[in-house]
């Protein structure tokens, strides 16, 4: 059984572990990088002006299909120069939205990235090793081409992150045969 | 030829008079100016007409221009009014947030000794989840059950506070919980919704070794490490067990009900997911005494838990191990000083909405004497998918027991959802 004492010395333990844990990191919550520090990571601090995709009549019906809801907005901001496209998209996990940062080069995947996270689990889709499964992955059908290994009890976050990717993936051949 | 001669001769002189006759006159020269200025006038006047109709139409356009533009501005206006007024309401409604599960039974187990066959229909659980998020750090996470739909005086069911704890975040890597929360041990203490598992009922091992579902009341400090490591580290109230029950933990869950609180129990858990589609994790617990100091014959506890939990592409698999060492002479006495239990769990996807599952499990929580105490498990079974948060399961199992009135073989089937 143990004593007082020793009680008293495990939980002092616990007081100081917290106490490192504080000091260590104090970075906004949940926010990894801004929109403006991805989109100059993206394009070498020569970001091109943005446009926009409204939000209608076929876009429209085929954003609620891939989402599975309606976007919440009538149009869509993205910077495109050449054959390289960048989103900035959010959605839903569980209860929290999720801003991701995409990057499509000739209508394949280049970059996933998780700009903000604020779920409470889950946190393991902003690692690059997870993000890397959509590395040049295609539209197929309106779908993703291949199937995306996901994490014990974070199915929603791992659900919207496909979502939003494919999302992007079909704006973004909208917006390259609109041109 | 001398006709054509003649003929060509004619033909010119002819041509020569007329156009001499056609030179005209003074009369007709000063006529066919008059004519000619009159057309100039004409076009003069059509000029004019042109030019006013010209100056009218780019007048036209550059009004229309201007409407385009203002158009343009409005859409544009509304756009962004629509969009900051979307933002704003989902700002206000998601402070609230409630979710929940539910989980219907057929059993249909025939006991392969003296007792009773288990053939039933039960609404297992019904779960509310009401969350709150009072700012950006602090939110509020609780969940409230009622078991087998009727609870009360000589009901079957119970209605429990399952969790209900604040949540901070301390930076964006760790947080602390404090109140009432569901132990960082084994796969299913956490994560039970029934469309998260294979299987009417959740396994044998983790219900009667770890023992699942298990909530305590305390502290708790989580967290991300490097490379794909989390850890939980966590104080709170201990386990009640007592003789009577052979010292078996799962009839030790005090449940955060006026519990007793003498002795406290340490639950440290190391958790990898480096990589996509693999969980690696195991948890240690200290229990001070396992019969809050109730029973001299008992004292502290030692539980060790480890489990992998994969899915790659269409094929899973589930192993855990779980074993408990208890102080003592009592819970030696009868063997429950070891009480062990393990599975192992393949499952494959058939398609995206149908999986096939067979489990192999074994428990004893008399592990400490030579007694065969231990059972044993064999489960096969599917889950259909209907949507991604509704299933329907149904699966067969055969036990394995020395005492027989212990073993129920037959099968199960089950309705279960979550949102």
């Amino acid at each position: 059984m143990m004593n007082s004492m020793t009680r008293q010395a495990l939980l002092t333990t616990l007081l100081l572990f917290v106490l490192f844990i504080i000091t260590t990191t104090v970075s906004a919550r949940g926010v990894y990088q801004t929109n403006d520090e991805f989109l100059n990571e993206v394009f070498s601090q020569q970001v091109p002006k943005s446009d926009v995709v409204w939000l209608k009549g076929e876009v429209r019906e085929q954003v609620k299909s891939i989402l599975g809801h309606h976007y919440a907005g009538l149009r869509i901001r993205y910077w495109m120069q050449n054959d390289r496209s960048a989103w900035i998209l959010e959605e839903i996990g569980k209860e929290e939205p999720i801003t991701f940062g995409i990057v499509i080069n000739n209508n394949k995947v280049e970059q996933v990235k998780v700009l903000a996270y604020r779920e409470s689990r889950g946190w393991e889709v902003k690692h690059p090793a997870f993000t890397q499964q959509f590395s040049e992955a295609q539209l197929k059908n309106n779908e993703l081409d291949r199937n995306i290994d996901g994490i014990t009890g974070a199915t929603l976050s791992v659900r919207a992150m496909t979502a939003v990717v494919t999302l992007a993936l079909y704006l973004d051949e909208f917006v390259s045969t609109q041109s | 030829m001398k006709f054509k001669r003649t003929l060509l001769a004619t033909t010119l002189l002819a041509a020569m008079s007329t156009t001499q006759a056609a030179t005209p006159s003074n009369e007709e020269i000063w006529q066919l100016l008059q004519e000619m200025k009159q057309e100039l006038n004409a076009v003069k006047q059509q000029n004019e007409a042109l030019k006013a109709q010209n100056e009218n139409l780019k007048d036209q356009v550059e009004a229309t221009e201007a409407k385009a533009q203002e158009a343009t501005e409005a859409a544009e206006a509304v756009a962004v009014a629509s969009e900051e007024a979307i933002k704003t309401a989902a700002a206000k409604d998601d402070k609230t947030s409630i979710g929940g599960y539910g989980e219907l039974h057929y059993n249909n187990l025939e006991n392969q000794g003296a007792g009773e066959d288990k053939d039933e229909l039960d609404f297992h659980r019904f779960v509310l989840f009401f969350n709150h998020e009072f700012n950006d750090r602090l939110r509020l996470f609780t969940e409230l059950e009622l078991e087998h739909s009727l609870a009360g005086e000589g009901k079957e069911g119970e209605v429990e506070l399952e969790q209900a704890f604040i949540q901070y975040d301390l930076n964006d890597k760790h947080r602390v919980n404090a109140g009432l929360f569901l132990l960082p041990i084994g796969l299913l203490n956490e994560t039970h919704e029934p469309n998260t598992f294979y299987g009417v009922e959740r396994n044998s091992v983790e219900s009667r070794i770890i023992p699942t579902t298990w909530w305590e009341g305390g502290l708790m400090f989580s967290g991300e490490l490097a490379q794909g490591f989390s850890y939980d580290v966590a104080a709170t109230g201990g386990l009640k067990t007592s003789a009577s029950s052979d010292y078996a933990v799962r009839s030790g869950r005090q449940k955060v009900s006026e519990a007793l609180a003498d002795d406290f129990a340490y639950t440290a858990r190391l958790k990898w997911t480096g990589m996509p589609g693999v969980e690696l994790a195991s948890s240690i617990q200290y229990q001070e005494d396992i019969t809050q100091s109730l029973d001299p014959n008992a004292g502290s506890a030692f539980l060790w838990e480890a489990h992998a939990a994969i899915q790659k592409g269409d094929f899973g698999l589930r192993a855990l191990y779980a074993t408990w060492d208890l102080d003592g002479d009592g819970p030696k006495a009868v063997g429950a000083d070891e009480q062990t239990g393990w599975y192992i769990e393949p499952s494959y996807k058939l398609t995206e909405s149908v999986g096939v599952f067979t489990r192999y499990s074994m428990w004893d929580n008399q592990a400490g004497n030579s007694s065969d105490s231990e059972i044993k498990q064999w489960d096969l079974g599917l889950n259909w998918w209907l949507d991604p948060q509704v299933v329907i399961k149904a699966d067969y199992q055969d036990q394995d027991a020395e005492n027989k009135d212990d073993e129920f073989d037959g099968f199960n089937v089950g309705v279960g959802y979550q949102f």
